[in-house]
């Protein structure tokens, strides 16, 4: 656990702290002791590197097919082929290879459709918190009706009708999941809309555009970020679940979900198939969520939870 | 009675624009003529076809054509099974919901105690432990969950059978995979909620009083603590709903979650409006149920 704390908590640290109401240092200093914001940052720092660099790390191409070299086992197995550590699939792939480029396939997803409903979702949220009223109630009949919709149902029928591909899924979820950025950035946008640096800047006769965007917004980062990490990892779990029921991303782009989706034949004999990615799915959703749960200990201290 | 009337025909308002999106995304994102006519037709085929269906009129004049035989019951003809798709559904429903019984069943007899317990001493190493489960419980994607639950109790222990529907042992893993996913959400509220009631005047004069912390404990403070529970289940018991197309693929339980993903494979258009537009429905009755019983269970919520 302690190797994995040190090294790589720079960079979140920083961007918890840029964001932070709290005088900095005690937000900094809060960072620096939140086991689950450092293994968190730690990890999801790793899957992006494994993501950009993932031409270089990969020992082998993720989609040439070897057919006599089927099925290998992972360097724990009996058959094992030291080319291959996480051993090859049904096809021959090198599963480490595939496991190291799916990496990139979820952060796109996830980061994407997280952009795009936190666009959407935040319009929304700060319109209806700043000005109440018709708007406020407009955007809460949105809310109600996107809510009422059964989300995983809409999004595999939209995205297999349309022909699956990468950036169909990805939009498709960003239009989907704006839902929760909405109703927290509403409410929030209410409470910081009575504080007296927002009438001051009324009352100096500010335009409410700017009013918004620098008064307001910066105010809301925190929350932002904690329900951006949950709303990536929610889209992570969707795609992968899309792409798990052959209806998301199409094969062969290697994918953690549709890898589990393929093993699945082979997961009473070879159960590692669907066990490697599933564990990486299950650590890199751990880790989204960590990070979040920890910008929001350290910079609204006091709650545990 | 107004706030009554009022909730009423904001469900039914929701519900009207539900079905129109709903109907909108799937055809604009797919052609139901080509689907109809099936693979390898020419396209005067296509054309044929999309002139017998009526699908060459204007969008809303579809829309309203379905919407008025929807509210007569009929919801279409399923192009792969051929039978209405009102009976399709009416079919597979039970087991769908059967299915959401058990697993919001399994989530709150979890979540609720663990709540509960973590709420009695906060920071404690309970609390520390339910905090770390929701934590990881969040993190596990539904289905790979459900494909080790197979591996081991299907395949290595041999305890309980992997697919199908034919007698209750069926439901048990596909109710803990599709319950667990609930249980953190809960906890959190129960905690959350017994911490604050906990912290209230009556709680500390029912203490004062003298009567037992059971008594208090549960007749006194989980009572007010459960309110939002209460809603929150009904949201989550939707959501399970929209969920079981997941779960009930991997385990061949033919409830409407499957029949949905078949009809989608099968570009089996109908059907899936048809599930679509019956899971929103359900959805809405239980969130406009849950606030009517907050607003009888708590009458200061009706005045708004």
């Amino acid at each position: 656990m302690n190797d994995i704390s040190h090294a790589p908590s720079f960079g979140d640290d920083d961007s918890t702290i840029a964001n932070s109401p709290t005088p900095r240092q005690a937000a900094y200093a809060r960072a620096r002791t939140h086991i689950g914001l450092l293994i968190g940052g730690g990890v999801l720092l790793t899957m992006v590197v494994m993501a950009l660099f993932a031409p270089l790390l990969a020992p082998h191409d993720p989609y040439v097919q070897d057919l006599a070299n089927r099925l290998v086992d992972p360097f724990w197995g009996q058959k094992t082929n030291p080319a291959n550590p996480f051993g090859t699939d049904g096809f021959g792939r090198d599963y480490l290879s595939r496991i190291i480029y799916g990496a990139r396939v979820s952060l796109f997803i996830g980061a994407v459709a997280m952009l795009i409903s936190g666009f959407i979702g935040t319009t929304m949220g700060v319109l209806a918190g700043y000005f109440g009223g018709k708007i406020d109630h407009l955007v809460t009949f949105l809310i109600t009706v996107r809510l009422s919709m059964p989300v995983v149902l809409v999004a595999l029928a939209v995205v297999a009708m349309s022909g699956g591909s990468l950036g169909v899924v990805t939009v498709v979820l960003g239009l989907l999941l704006w839902d929760r950025f909405a109703v927290v950035m509403r409410s929030a946008t209410q409470q910081v809309r009575r504080l007296e640096f927002v009438t001051a800047a009324e009352a100096v006769g500010m335009a409410w555009p700017k009013i918004l965007w620098s008064e307001i917004l910066p105010n809301l980062a925190n929350h932002l970020i904690v329900i951006g990490t949950l709303e990536m990892a929610h889209a992570i779990v969707l795609e992968a679940a899309l792409s798990f029921l052959g209806l998301g991303v199409q094969p062969p782009t290697p994918s953690w979900g549709l890898m589990v989706s393929e093993a699945k034949s082979y997961m009473f004999f070879d159960p590692w198939l669907i066990t490697i990615p599933g564990v990486m799915l299950f650590l890199l959703l751990l880790a989204i969520n960590l990070l979040g749960d920890g910008v929001r200990d350290v910079t609204s201290p006091g709650e545990i939870w | 009675m107004g706030y009554f009337l009022k909730r009423l025909g904001l469900a039914l308002l929701v519900a009207l624009v539900v079905s129109v999106i709903s109907f909108g995304a799937l055809r604009i994102s797919g052609d139901i003529a080509t689907a109809i006519a099936g693979e390898g037709a020419s396209s005067e085929d296509i054309e044929f076809t999309r002139k017998q269906h009526g699908l060459d009129r204007p969008l809303p004049i579809q829309y309203l054509d379905w919407l008025s035989h929807a509210l007569q019951g009929d919801l279409g003809t399923s192009l792969y099974f051929r039978v209405p798709v009102a009976e399709l559904i009416g079919d597979r429903l039970p087991i769908s919901l059967a299915l959401g019984c058990l697993a919001l069943i399994f989530a709150v007899s979890l979540a609720v105690p663990l709540g509960v317990v973590a709420a009695l001493k906060p920071n404690s190493i309970v609390d520390r432990l339910a905090l770390w489960l929701a934590v990881v419980g969040q993190a596990m994607p539904t289905f790979w969950f459900a494909l080790l639950m197979i591996v081991v109790f299907g395949a290595w222990l041999r305890w309980l059978p992997i697919s199908g529907n034919e007698s209750w042992k069926n439901f048990i893993m596909p109710a803990i995979a599709l319950g667990y996913y609930a249980t953190p959400a809960i906890m959190r509220l129960t905690r959350a909620g017994m911490i604050e009631v906990l912290g209230l005047d009556y709680i500390r004069t029912a203490r004062a009083m003298g009567l037992r912390s059971g008594t208090v404990l549960f007749k006194h403070a989980l009572r007010n603590a459960v309110i939002p529970v209460v809603s929150l289940t009904a949201v989550q018991f939707g959501f399970m709903l929209g969920g079981s197309i997941v779960i009930e693929s991997i385990f061949s339980l033919h409830g409407a979650g499957h029949l949905a993903w078949i009809s989608i494979s099968r570009s089996d258009l109908p059907v899936v409006q048809g599930v679509v537009l019956v899971l929103a429905l359900i959805y809405i009755l239980l969130t406009l149920l849950a606030d009517l019983l907050n607003a009888w269970l708590d009458p200061r919520l009706r005045i708004e």
